[in-house]
């Protein structure tokens, strides 16, 4: 038997808890050290898949199946592929990014709060990794409370408020999703949550456009997309830096693999029948959380809405149905993930500094700070998808499959990429440039050490797949191949 | 028609007999033995109601029947009779310091509890309609009693007198309902009433049957009979209302379950519609009213209400699947019902029960560990997974979908996310406010050792049966065969 890898990574962060809650309250350097270690543990472990992954197969690999609940043929059955690899690592390697990210503005029940991300980091993981609906299902819905937690526990003012929000928007897609969920398992008389087994079944037409529709609303939610976005600014600017990180950077791509893993495979036929929707809805998400972003006048909500719209381009690249924008999607997943936590840890620098998130506090700090100034312009490049950087290539490869579908697409979403060059140069501009108008900007404190190798961290992996973005795309085109096959109608008469 | 006496046979009574016994047992003990702490009679409580446990345990699978078919040990019978022992076990651990802070005498209070648990039993048992109405009146009896037990607390007496008039009200409506049934069917045995021919088409059949289902609406808190619950959980003593809310129902459940799925045979009547809207009805005010409380145990109360409504849902469905979802959701909500009211007590302090919602902030800083009791149990009873309350609801709705109420199942779904604000309410208020000043006393108290012990043994029950619902899903799998 080979090495349960995947039950590894879910289970390590749950012990690492444990060990977090064994630990004294009293030493926070020995909580800070766990914790790092923890996350540190994981990610090299999870590099292991890197390592590991045959990239010529579309198969799920590294399976582990055990019953769990046999009376109801659920099962623990978890397994990657390609594409959903990746995500795994993602969420390893911001986690890495997000706990030092905390030591600094983080002092109150520092235990709490290790143990909340050490076990929301074992929730996201298992939604990527789940091959069972109802496994699937059980970590979606788990992952709420720590975030929620986090949110309302070490976040700003009106955290209590952003909580109850995030909670009750995330329920109410994913509770009809449950029915769905059960639908699927008695109408299409499967009698397995096993996905891979439901992938082989065909949805009656009749009750498709409903399953689709539920699974469709608690993915669109969470992406989140336009009109279901309005959780989500107030969830990011009031989470502490390391929660945004997370909910940008893991979370809002768990709606998006939603829609890969269950919309696509299991209801072939209504995934294209609905593509249009989805499309002009993720059009309308591109433009309008652009727009919206360049009126803030409140940094951490201008990255947020700026989500809104980057996550816009995801679900465009999913639904146009093409092996270069699927790639571009899941590649863009990655960028995104990387670039806008890295938006969300500088501008969370800059509030520790000045403890204002408020554009005006700011302006020419360029000349005060001047490496985190290059670092916010590196990233702020890349979320705008400047060439040599990594968010280049995914968004190119969106809008030229979206072309090969309707060239509209391409040219309305591309407004989306120029908006973007219009707000954060512009954000970029009043921050950082011109003279310092505001004393108390005067003798704001450069990036520490720590600090330093986050961001040399984040820059190095915005470089480099700004080059090599073949790294992220090889893997899984042979699952793309296999999930395009699917939804056409030679799979769909297999 | 000449009299015959049914073969005596006491085994399959065995578990309503035991707790009886042992009531009479604490009640002499209680007058016969010298000191001034009676503690210890709990002890003696708990091993009777083990001693019922492992008793009911060896009957499951026997399906026997005595005392003429007015006894039957099917395994739902035996499934909620070990459901309200559980209850009733864990009830009896909440009570000792309970009683001790307020200077009340345990030697009554357990002769009634265990007097209550023993008509819970019987009605669970029961498979005649007179048997079902004398174990509805055996533990109601004694529940009025206990819900007055509080003497010099206002809102307990006031608990005790409201749910004896309406009680005794709605028995009333029960009676007459088993009269109507005898005449239209000459017999008050379920199976007997099941072959009685053209029973359905019979006004007065229908009649009693309407009757019956007001008794026990009564009793489990179906809308529109459900306006005594939030007085009476919250004037009646905290473990008391814990152990009304989860045992009544299961066993007045139980009774319901036997009555429409057995006397009724499938097709002749079409109650299901009804039912259906009752669901919905019930649900809906449920999780409504519960929403704008600020008492947590009036706040428990409305969502006993709500969840009376999602396991009508499977009653709804019926048949097996629905048997054998209903007693999955009757043992998950006990054990994830009284961790909650465990965890209030918990954290209480003396004579001090913190139960509005400012009082319970902060608690998380102050009392960790009940705080995260109450916080699991929450989140279980809205139904968050990996919590047992999610695995039951799952069942439940799934039965429904299987027999084609998706949209029943649909409107228990959004009634679930109405239920998710009022339950994170005094999660939030415990995790996320700062601790108010009146904590310092409580701070340096200790939970007493039987108190912990019980909520523990709640909470992983509720956490494990939210992991592992294998094993109790093979036992309520064959409660519906």
């Amino acid at each position: 038997m080979s090495l349960p890898i995947l039950s590894l990574l879910i289970g390590l962060p749950f012990v690492a808890a444990v060990i977090m809650a064994l630990l004294p309250r009293g030493n926070p350097s020995l909580l800070k050290g766990w914790a790092l270690a923890a996350v540190a543990l994981e990610f090299l472990l999870s590099l292991y898949l890197l390592f590991n992954l045959d990239h010529d197969t579309s198969a799920m690999q590294f399976v582990e199946n055990y019953a769990w609940i046999p009376q109801f043929g659920i099962s623990y059955t978890v397994g990657v592929d390609g594409l959903s690899f990746w995500l795994v690592l993602l969420t390893t390697f911001l986690m890495l990014i997000a706990i030092p990210a905390s030591f600094s503005e983080i002092n109150e029940r520092l235990k709490e709060y290790f143990i909340y991300f050490f076990i929301l980091e074992a929730a996201m993981l298992g939604v990527f990794m789940a091959l069972d609906v109802f496994l699937f299902y059980v970590f979606w819905e788990f992952s709420l409370i720590p975030m929620a937690l986090i949110i309302g526990i070490w976040g700003h003012e009106r955290r209590i408020y952003a909580a109850i929000k995030f909670v009750l928007f995330t329920m109410s897609g994913s509770l009809l999703m449950l029915v769905a969920i059960l639908a699927l398992y008695f109408v299409t008389g499967a009698r397995t949550f096993n996905l891979l087994e439901l992938q082989k079944m065909v949805t009656p037409a009749s009750i498709q456009p409903w399953l689709f529709a539920a699974f469709a609303l608690a993915f669109a939610i969470k992406v989140p997309m336009f009109p279901l976005h309005t959780w989500l600014p107030d969830a990011h600017v009031q989470a502490p830096t390391a929660g945004s990180i997370i909910l940008a950077g893991v979370l809002l791509k768990l709606g998006a693999y939603g829609f890969i893993r269950y919309n696509l495979t299991l209801f072939p036929e209504a995934s294209r029948e609905f593509a249009p929707v989805l499309i002009v809805l993720a059009i309308i998400g591109i433009i309008y959380g652009a727009m919206v972003a360049a009126i803030q006048k409140d940094l951490k909500s201008l990255v947020a809405y700026s989500s809104v719209s980057h996550m816009g381009f995801i679900i465009l690249g999913i639904f146009v149905f093409s092996q270069q924008a699927m790639s571009g999607a899941v590649l863009q997943m990655v960028n995104h993930g990387l670039s806008t936590g890295a938006l969300f840890l500088i501008v969370g620098w800059l509030y520790q500094r000045r403890h204002s998130r408020l554009i005006a506090d700011f302006g020419g700090l360029q000349k005060v700070i001047p490496t985190l100034s290059f670092f916010f312009l590196l990233v702020m490049f890349s979320s705008m998808g400047l060439p040599g950087l990594n968010g280049f290539i995914g968004e190119f490869l969106i809008l030229l499959g979206a072309w090969e579908t309707n060239p509209a697409y391409t040219v309305l979403a591309a407004l989306g990429v120029i908006l973007a060059a219009i707000y954060l140069l512009w954000a970029y501009q009043r921050v950082m440039h011109g003279p310092v108008t505001n004393d108390a900007n005067k003798k704001l404190p450069d990036l520490n050490r720590r600090e330093f190798i986050l961001a040399l961290a984040l820059a190095a992996f915005i470089v480099l797949l700004g080059f090599f973005p073949n790294i992220v795309l090889d893997p899984m085109q042979a699952s793309i191949t296999e999930l395009l096959n699917q939804t056409t109608v030679a799979g769909l008469l297999k | 028609m000449p009299l015959t006496i049914p073969e005596i046979n006491l085994i399959p009574l065995l578990p309503a007999i035991i707790p009886a016994l042992t009531a009479m047992v604490v009640m002499l003990a209680d007058v016969l033995l010298p000191g001034k702490n009676k503690s210890w009679l709990a002890v003696v409580a708990l091993a009777g109601l083990a001693i019922a446990a492992l008793q009911t345990f060896s009957l499951y699978g026997t399906d026997a029947t005595a005392f003429n078919e007015s006894i039957t040990t099917g395994p739902l019978a035996v499934g909620v009779c070990l459901v309200v022992l559980m209850a009733a076990f864990i009830t009896v651990l909440l009570s000792i310091d309970y009683l001790n802070a307020r200077n009340l005498d345990s030697g009554e209070y357990l002769a009634l509890l265990l007097g209550a648990t023993s008509g819970m039993l019987l009605m669970a048992l029961a498979n005649d309609l007179i048997v079902i109405f004398l174990g509805l009146e055996l533990f109601s009896l004694p529940l009025y009693v206990l819900c007055a037990f509080w003497r010099t607390n206002n809102l307990s007496l006031e608990a005790g007198i409201k749910y004896f008039l309406l009680g005794s009200f709605s028995s009333a409506f029960f009676l007459y309902g088993i009269a109507l049934i005898y005449g239209a069917t000459a017999s008050t045995n379920l199976s007997a009433i099941a072959t009685t021919a053209n029973a359905a088409t019979n006004p007065l059949f229908i009649m009693g049957v309407a009757l019956l289902l007001v008794g026990f609406g009564f009793k489990v808190g179906l809308v529109p009979f459900q306006w005594w619950m939030p007085d009476v959980y919250e004037g009646a003593p905290t473990p008391i209302t814990g152990f009304m809310s989860v045992a009544t129902k299961a066993a007045a459940f139980a009774a319901l379950f036997r009555t429409f799925l057995v006397a009724i045979p499938p097709g002749t009547l079409d109650w299901q519609f009804v039912m259906a809207l009752l669901a919905v009805v019930t649900m809906t005010v449920g999780n409504i009213a519960a929403l704008t409380q600020t008492n947590i145990k009036r706040m428990l109360a409305y969502s006993s209400i709500a969840h009376a409504g999602y396991i009508l849902i499977a009653l709804v469905a019926g048949g097996e699947a629905g048997a054998e979802a209903a007693l999955f959701y009757l043992a998950a909500y006990a054990v994830m019902n009284l961790a909650a009211f465990g965890a209030v007590l918990a954290l209480g302090h003396g004579e001090r029960e913190r139960l509005t919602m400012s009082e319970l902030a902060g608690a998380a800083q102050v009392k960790p560990w009940a705080a995260a009791a109450l916080a699991i149990s929450l989140l279980s009873l809205s139904g968050f997974p990996p919590f047992a309350g999610f695995v039951a609801k799952f069942f439940v709705f799934g039965t429904a979908v299987n027999s084609g109420y998706t949209w029943l199942a649909v409107v228990g779904a959004l009634n679930s996310l109405v239920s998710v604000y009022y339950y994170l309410g005094p999660v939030i208020r415990m995790y996320m406010s700062p601790p108010a000043e009146d904590w310092k006393q409580e701070a340096v108290s200790r939970i007493p050792a039987a108190l912990a012990f019980a909520v523990i043994v709640a909470v992983v029950l509720t956490v494990g049966m939210g992991f592992f619902p294998g094993g109790v899903i093979q036992f309520a799998q064959a409660a519906g065969r």
